[in-house]
């Protein structure tokens, strides 16, 4: 390159309120929480502000709650992943069928996406309200003619946790129907020809059309998913505030209590440094998963 | 053979049509009944069916609590962040897209690193960053933090590159700026880009729960999010009031969504290009 680049002032200028912003509020408390899970910061704390190395980590790698939060957002993940995953793939191919009203049903199963999640907790609440007269326990006890016990979901160390997977299910299908439905609409009608021409049931264009053109797809969804997971935060503060016996305490929710509870800031800072960590990791398996699908 | 997989198919739909739409029944029809109603038909099948239709909850929901507070908080900090946030991260990708200069390269490495970062995981030391500042329970800590946004350079950045450069390079020979480019050839020729981006925002931001948590503390600056789930835990608890509180907490999205739904979808699938 001779001389300046012919925009120079005029590409600075423009980009500046933006790059300001994200160094602000993103690079530097990203920057921040790294250093202060360092630290021993406590708000209103007597001792004086002090490096304490891997301190924080050591502590949160020794204590129970920690561990069970972490173990909660990766069952979290576990469940809810194949089975959204599953789900959302069943419902975009029935609606990749030229079906009449498919446009009625896609709104539909898109709707609970534009539910702000506090809400939607709230409703799921009602909906797993306790006794024979809440509506899930009603509808269990008249699917099953009468064999349903009436439980607490809430408060039940058992359900507690399927209760809030099932109420993210409800609110994220959707979101992952449209992408697989993009993904699906995006597979040239041509190879579908091809191979019914060549003999191939719909069995076999499953398994050798639609699921291969479908991979990067199907990995990205269902990474984007893990991804939501372990950031679980507002159904847990809502519905069961971590309870019952921390059964459905997560990651962000123990970094919230650090904080607000214990003015212990050092300590929700590497909660959140590790919460990154695994996002990273999840992120790059993706990369490489989708890569290998490129090389062939 | 095919009437038969159709009419499975059809079934299908349709349960899974009952299942999804349940919840949201459950809550709009609860909304219009009386409170003892809703709770003892809750377990039946009337719960889904309208009875006595009144308005009476969402009168009471004005009454127990200042929801045309909560709501103008949230209305005005949702449309600060979409408007300034399209303002500021268009011009950004527009500069990486289409200007020279030097730092370009960097700079969208550098967006593009930022991307994986979630507010998760920068909530608490930038909630200590910001107290520092002395902006805990304001509007200002709402929407500044926000406006700014890697993903939508991102996308305003990928749009960009794919318009072609035949009207620019005539504007530009006819002797226009960058700027006047910018607002008379690019943001006219951007509309889905710029809807998409905007309805990505709008959605984020009606509905922040974290944050508004974590920030403030007093109702003057209370979103609806926040406020719901307060709202909720005031006692004597009223289910017909919750679900008509939540029933105009959707309503807004829910009336842009059915507007707009192509560019709803469209915006949502977009995020799917994040790779």
């Amino acid at each position: 390159m001779n001389g300046a680049p012919p925009h120079s002032a005029t590409g600075w200028l423009f980009a500046l309120p933006a790059s300001m912003g994200l160094l602000v509020f993103v690079a530097l408390p990203f920057l921040l929480s790294v250093v202060l899970s360092f630290s021993n910061l406590r708000m209103g704390s007597p001792l004086p502000l002090a490096y304490v190395g891997l301190e924080q980590y050591r502590r949160l790698f020794a204590d129970p709650a920690f561990l069970q939060a972490l173990q909660n957002n990766a069952l979290f993940a576990f469940v809810v992943v194949p089975l959204q995953t599953g789900l959302a793939l069943g419902l975009a191919l029935l609606l990749n069928q030229p079906l009449r009203g498919q446009a009625l049903f896609r709104t539909l199963f898109f709707m609970p996406v534009v539910f702000p999640l506090a809400l939607v907790a709230v409703v799921w609440v009602l909906i797993f309200a306790p006794g024979p007269n809440g509506l899930l326990n009603a509808l269990l006890h008249m699917l099953s003619g009468g064999a349903w016990q009436p439980r607490d979901f809430l408060h039940d160390p058992h359900w507690a946790l399927p209760a809030i997977m099932l109420t993210s299910i409800w609110q994220g299908t959707g979101f992952q129907m449209v992408i697989l439905l993009a993904g699906l609409q995006g597979i040239p009608a041509s190879l579908y020809e091809a191979a019914s021409i060549d003999g191939a049931g719909p069995g076999a264009r499953f398994w050798h059309i639609t699921l291969p053109g479908l991979r990067n797809t199907l990995i990205f969804v269902a990474l984007v998913t893990t991804i939501l997971s372990f950031r679980l935060f507002d159904q847990v503060q809502i519905m069961t505030h971590g309870g019952p016996r921390n059964a459905t305490a997560t990651l962000m929710f123990e970094a919230v209590r650090a904080v607000f509870e214990r003015q212990q800031l050092a300590r929700g800072a590497a909660i959140t440094v590790v919460l990154f960590l695994v996002v990273l990791a999840v992120a790059w398996l993706q990369r490489r998963i989708s890569r290998e699908q490129r090389a062939w | 053979m095919v009437s038969i997989w159709r009419a499975c198919a059809y079934l299908l739909l349709l349960a899974a049509a009952l299942l999804f739409f349940a919840p949201a029944a459950f809550m709009l029809i609860g909304s219009l009944k009386p409170d003892a109603q809703v709770l003892a038909e809750a377990g039946r099948l009337q719960a889904f069916l309208p009875g006595d239709i009144s308005l009476q909850n969402y009168h009471d929901v004005f009454v127990r609590v200042a929801f045309g507070r909560y709501l103008g908080n949230s209305l005005f900090i949702t449309v600060c962040v979409v408007v300034f946030g399209l303002l500021v991260n268009a011009l950004a990708g527009y500069a990486l897209a289409r200007l020279e200069w030097r730092g370009r390269r960097l700079l969208l490495a550098a967006i593009l690193a930022i991307l994986i970062i979630p507010l998760e995981a920068i909530a608490v030391p930038l909630f200590y960053e910001l107290s520092l500042l002395g902006w805990r329970d304001s509007y200002l800590v709402q929407i500044a933090p926000f406006i700014a946004n890697a993903f939508s350079v991102y996308l305003f950045y990928s749009f960009f590159l794919g318009l072609p450069r035949e009207f620019e390079d005539a504007a530009r020979i006819d002797g226009a700026g960058s700027l006047r480019i910018f607002f008379y050839i690019i943001v006219p020729n951007s509309r889905p880009a710029f809807a998409t981006v905007a309805i990505l925002t709008f959605l984020t931001q009606w509905s922040a729960f974290l944050w508004p948590l974590l920030v403030t503390s007093s109702e003057r600056v209370r979103p609806l999010p926040l406020a719901i789930a307060n709202f909720y835990t005031l006692p004597p608890l009223q289910w017909g009031d919750i679900f008509a509180f939540g029933s105009m907490m959707v309503a807004p999205v829910l009336m842009v969504f059915l507007l707009l739904q192509r560019w709803f979808v469209r915006g949502i699938a977009a995020t799917g290009l994040k790779d």
